[in-house]
């Protein structure tokens, strides 16, 4: 694999995510609308559900509009990441996924390069959400959106990583609303994007369990703590090993020889 | 990555760095809270009498007095050395008091005798009584020292007093349980809380005429949530600040239009609130949550809660 040969590579998949992002502008809209419905309506009758406790990396007591927003700039990660993961499925019935893993380059290479386009092309509504939310007094420090640039990239990582993983097992498009059901929602409630682990504790044990257990809480935590200046160590780790696991998981996947992809009679 | 958040940290820190010491009455604990003002952290618990509440700065700025509502006295504490170093006699039950312009007098609501005691410090004796209304809570002298205000929880009226003859020159009628008074840095205005309407009355001092009046609205909060307890205002008077009680919330108020401009989110049941020597910086103490909250006023923002001892009451920003 020579250098310059894999970079026009990387630039080549980057630029179709880019022009596919771009034209899909219903979709660039309801991503950016979705968050902000969330901070406008949930959020308002929330309000004081904070009221009582600090929770770290927060100094003093919060508003929830305040608490949500790390939450809900990793939802738009996650919302991302599947809907990328549907993409490739797409991909993947008309035959693209095939021209693209056909190319005179390592498998695992092009699907990091997939994953990792994928995750840059959806950086800058996530900033443009966190800039928005300084409308509704949420503002961390100045610092705070340079360092969580690393959070943010390494949560969509792996995000990202994991719905290539669906989208290797994932058969057909149809299929997408069962892992909306059983994956996306179940992700994004249970876990700290909307509610910390006290909170959840008092409704139930098991539920607080399943969050803590939830890579997408670590994934939400690395941006919060991050965001407010604040280095999560735990959660980096887990969210790095999650996606080392998933992504390996996803490579036997589309491994024509060994992975599920063969099993099925390799329709890519 | 953790080098560079430590350095920015630290250059943050040193920004709003500023050399003061932060006493804060913990009612409940019997206790004074020493937090330095720079690294916000707690340094120091001084052990005074039972049920710390009112406090204030001597006019040198080296002893703190604090009132002891069970203990019937005044604890004077030497900020050199942290510690009691002496005792005033107040009448019964002081829960606030002021210390006059001179230096040499401190003017005390007596909440149970329905007085106002003046005590002479030098001579640690109680000089001179005047009677006003139901339970006496508020107090605040004019900047000029010749008037005092004094507010009565159950009459609801605050009494104002000539600080040279102990005379009762007024008393004005205020929203139910008025809680403390306020004159203006120029002394043209005095300022009264209502803690159940959830008000603040202003008055022109001279005239003793009503100017104004704040109703305090908190979204979210139901009115009865909604009570106005302490008041301090900027040395410029343009600002006051407001503690808004069981609505967890300093209000920011725009002394010329009364408008509200900016709630803040402290701990729960901010009583009392004092402003740094520069006043850039507001601190709540909350007494139900048992901590301070620091409002960085430049940013408009509150940047941290500190734990500082159970039931916090006063607080009052020394070198």
């Amino acid at each position: 694999m020579k250098t310059h040969h894999a970079l026009r590579a990387l630039h080549g998949i980057l630029q179709r995510e880019m022009l596919r992002t771009l034209r899909q502008r219903a979709r660039l809209f309801s991503a950016m609308v979705r968050p902000l419905v969330w901070l406008t309506i949930f959020a308002a009758g929330f309000r004081s559900v904070l009221g009582l406790s600090i929770t770290p990396p927060y100094q003093t007591y919060v508003l929830y509009e305040v608490y949500v927003v790390p939450g809900l700039a990793a939802m738009m990660l996650l919302f991302h990441a599947m809907a990328s993961s549907l993409a490739m499925v797409y991909d993947r019935e008309m035959g693209s996924m095939r021209l693209l893993l056909t190319a005179p380059l390592p498998r695992w290479y092009l699907l990091a390069a997939r994953l990792l386009a994928s995750v840059i092309v959806g950086l800058p509504l996530v900033y443009l959400f966190l800039f928005v939310a300084r409308f509704w007094d949420v503002r961390p420090p100045i610092l705070g959106y340079v360092a969580v640039f690393p959070a943010l990239v390494l949560s969509g990582l792996m995000l990202g990583a994991f719905g290539l993983l669906v989208s290797s097992i994932s058969t057909q498009m149809e299929n997408f609303a069962g892992v909306m059901n059983f994956v996306i929602f179940p992700m994004f409630f249970a876990s700290t994007a909307l509610y910390p682990i006290w909170r959840l504790a008092e409704a139930g044990p098991v539920l607080a369990t399943i969050a803590a257990w939830n890579p997408f809480s670590s994934a939400v935590e690395l941006i919060r703590f991050a965001l407010y200046l604040r280095f999560d160590v735990v959660s980096m780790l887990v969210v790095v090993a999650c996606l080392v696991v998933f992504f390996l998981a996803a490579m036997v996947g589309y491994d024509p020889g060994r992975g599920l992809w063969s099993r099925r009679g390799g329709e890519g | 990555m953790q080098v560079l958040i430590a350095l920015v940290l630290s250059m943050l820190m040193a920004r709003s760095a500023s050399a003061e010491t932060i006493y804060v009455s913990n009612e409940q604990d019997n206790t004074v809270a020493v937090v330095d003002g720079a690294t916000m952290t707690l340094q120091d618990t001084i052990e005074v009498g039972r049920r710390p509440r009112g406090m204030a700065l001597s006019i040198d700025k080296k002893t703190l007095f604090v009132a002891e509502g069970d203990d019937n006295r005044i604890d004077m504490i030497d900020l050199a050395r942290r510690q009691v170093v002496g005792r005033l006699p107040s009448g019964a039950d002081p829960e606030f008091f002021v210390v006059h312009p001179d230096g040499k007098r401190l003017f005390v609501a007596n909440e149970n005798d329905n007085l106002v005691s003046v005590v002479d410090i030098a001579a640690a004796k109680v000089v001179g009584t005047v009677d006003v209304g139901v339970e006496p809570e508020g107090i605040a002298v004019s900047p000029d020292g010749r008037t005092v205000a004094c507010t009565s929880e159950t009459t609801s009226m605050v009494h104002l007093i000539d600080a040279a003859t102990l005379e009762l020159i007024d008393n004005l009628l205020i929203d139910t349980r008025p809680r403390a008074a306020a004159f203006s840095p120029d002394g043209k205005q005095l300022w009264v809380s209502s803690e159940i309407r959830g008000t603040a009355t202003v008055f022109d001092a001279a005239t003793r005429a009503q100017t104004g009046k704040i109703e305090f609205e908190v979204p979210g909060i139901r009115r009865e949530g909604v009570q106005a307890v302490g008041i301090v205002m900027s040395r410029d008077g343009a600002n006051a600040y407001v503690a808004l009680g069981p609505a967890n919330r300093i209000a920011e108020v725009d002394t010329k239009t009364l408008a509200v401009r900016r709630l803040y989110l402290v701990g729960q049941r901010p009583w009392h609130v004092a402003l740094s020597d520069d006043q850039k910086r507001l601190i709540s103490a909350n007494g139900n949550s048992g901590d301070i909250s620091f409002i960085d006023l430049e940013n408009q923002e509150v940047v941290k809660s500190l734990p500082v001892g159970r039931g916090p009451w006063s607080v009052v920003i020394g070198p």
